[in-house]
């Protein structure tokens, strides 16, 4: 654990009682995610990618093991508005505008109006909805929903992005559209995101570092560092050395699952 | 106006029905007289003779309309024989009530959201409470009312219209507050909300489309609250006592008036609600 280091987790455990017995959700699963770190964690479902995901905004509670966010624990980096989270659906509040909706947390979290409307107009021109402030999300398209939501996690200004499968229900042409404009909005505002996703190409697209993970027990079975350069244009993904990470990532999934089914 | 075909044959076919249906019940009267006079009764003396009774079994609908227009424009609106001023003593207490409905309905709502032991102590009851019949309810609020010293009538008759009226109201308010999905709660955590604000931010908007539901629903149950209320001990006005005079001293055709000139209450009612909620839902940026 270094200085730079704004997630650690340390022999972290989660178990779920349920009618059948305990799931383990989470078993042993220790991981330092570094400031500016684009991770991405991949796995099928079961894995616990989500749950960890769920640990680290202090939504699901550790049995076992350690977690900081920011040094402190997931609890206070909650309440000191360490993240945003970007959930698989946009969950718009239909009654509200996209910068009525955008502006939610801000109202929450008692900011000043006039700041209010410059964060707002900011991070709508971040994601590319400059214009559509006045439009209500049902006019909206599902990408273009989905970037709402990710203006409304930027909008408070924290230095962590967790993201929950975001592009996990859009088509393939909107999902690389949006990828695409991820990345430069990670190299723009330098944050730490933790991306869950089950796409293969997306997790190595975007990733710095790629966590592969594995079901009953939800476990980590390999982190892959990527040799991709930060620049990543799309074409990117048609190179050897992207097809080697990829081929790596599937070996990793493959090993997870080997003695189950 | 696609739909005026067959709205127009369905008001027809029940025109046909009911005239059948009034010939039918009041021939046996005709006949009676006939067979105690000693008379033969011819079909088209029959037809006339069961369309224009002062005191019908089912009045025909001319006769309905007749009464209703005399009810309505025959008098002043101040006279104890107009609709209209029997109309207003109703509306006046349907909309009491109703708007006390509401009040209890949505505060017991938001008691019960927030907290189990009034979940579990309070929703038994108020289910129960609607399954006692009004009419026996009914006249124990008007007497303990008056012995309570409350002159006015209006306040047991909008008591009994709110018993009736607050129920939708609370179910659907229940409902509504409980609305948001897990994500959404979720994401208000993740903003370190607090219970207050998860409740006007979140909860209450969401329940806005269950509120307006329910107020067509309680409108109109307010609505027969007021009317149960007029009937028992000695209401003189109102609808409600309007259609116990008729049917008390053997004239029919103003029961019958009063019968239509509520259901024309109601529906006027509804429609305002109605827009209401339209408005409220182009308001809140729901599609339509």
């Amino acid at each position: 654990m270094t200085t730079d280091t704004v997630i650690s987790a340390r022999d972290l455990s989660l178990t779920f009682q349920t009618g059948d017995g305990s799931v383990h959700a989470l078993q042993d699963v220790t991981l330092d995610v570094e400031k500016g770190d684009f991770v991405s964690f991949i796995g099928p479902s079961g894995c616990g990618k989500t749950t960890f995901l769920r640990v680290m905004a202090d939504l699901e509670h550790p049995t076992g093991g350690t977690i900081t966010v920011n040094g402190v624990s997931a609890e206070a980096a909650r309440r000191d508005r360490a993240y945003g989270y970007v959930f698989q659906a946009a969950g718009l509040y239909p009654w509200r505008t996209i910068g009525g909706n955008v502006r939610l947390p801000l109202e929450i979290m008692g900011f000043g109006k006039a700041e209010q409307n410059e964060r707002i107009a900011r991070v709508l021109e971040l994601v590319d909805l400059a214009g559509f402030e006045k439009k209500f999300p049902w006019q909206l398209s599902g990408g273009m929903q989905q970037r709402a939501s990710i203006a409304r996690a930027l909008a408070f200004d924290a230095d962590i992005l967790l993201m929950d499968e975001p592009f996990g229900a859009l088509d393939e042409i909107v999902r690389d559209h949006l990828n695409e404009q991820l990345l430069k909005l990670w190299e723009r505002t330098e944050k730490t995101i933790c991306f869950v996703t089950h796409s293969i190409p997306e997790a190595v697209y975007l990733s710095t570092r790629i966590v592969v993970m594995s079901p009953r027990p939800g476990r980590i079975t390999d982190v892959i560092e990527s040799p991709l350069p930060k620049e990543r244009p799309l074409d990117i993904r048609d190179t050897p050395e992207f097809l080697e990470v990829a081929h790596r990532v599937r070996e990793g999934l493959r090993a997870g699952h080997g003695y189950d089914d | 106006m696609r739909n005026t075909l067959p709205v127009l044959t369905v008001v027809a076919a029940i025109l046909v029905i009911w005239y059948l249906a009034a010939f039918w019940m009041n021939a046996a009267w005709v006949m009676d007289q006939a067979a105690r006079a000693d008379r033969e009764v011819g079909f088209a003396d029959l037809f006339t003779a069961t369309m224009t009774q002062d005191r019908p079994v089912v009045a025909a609908p001319h006769q309905v309309v007749t009464a209703l227009w005399d009810g309505v424009f025959g008098h002043e609106i101040t006279s104890k024989r107009s609709l209209v001023y029997h109309g207003f003593i109703t509306l006046e207490a349907t909309l009491w009530g109703f708007a006390l409905g509401i009040a209890v309905g949505v505060g017991l709502a938001v008691a019960i959201v927030h907290s189990r032991t009034v979940n579990m102590s309070v929703m038994p009851w108020a289910v129960i409470s609607q399954t006692v019949p009004i009419v026996a309810l009914a006249p124990m609020i008007v007497v303990v009312s008056n012995a309570l010293g409350v002159e006015d009538r209006l306040v047991p008759k909008a008591i009994i219209s709110a018993y009736l009226s607050f129920f939708p109201v609370l179910v659907s308010m229940v409902s509504g507050l409980r609305s948001p999905q897990h994500m959404q709660l979720d994401l208000l955590k993740t903003y370190g909300a607090t219970r207050a604000q998860v409740f006007w931010k979140l909860r209450l908007p969401s329940s806005l489309p269950y509120f307006f539901a329910s107020l067509k629903v309680a409108i109109a149950a307010s609505l027969i609250g007021a009317i149960v209320g007029e009937l028992p001990t000695g209401a003189i006005n109102g609808l409600g006592a309007r259609m116990l005079i008729g049917s008390q001293f053997g004239q029919p055709l103003i029961m019958w008036a009063a019968l239509f000139a509520a259901a024309i209450l109601a529906g006027g009612l509804i429609l305002i609600v109605t827009a209401i909620q339209r408005a409220a839902d182009r308001r809140m940026g729901v599609m339509r």
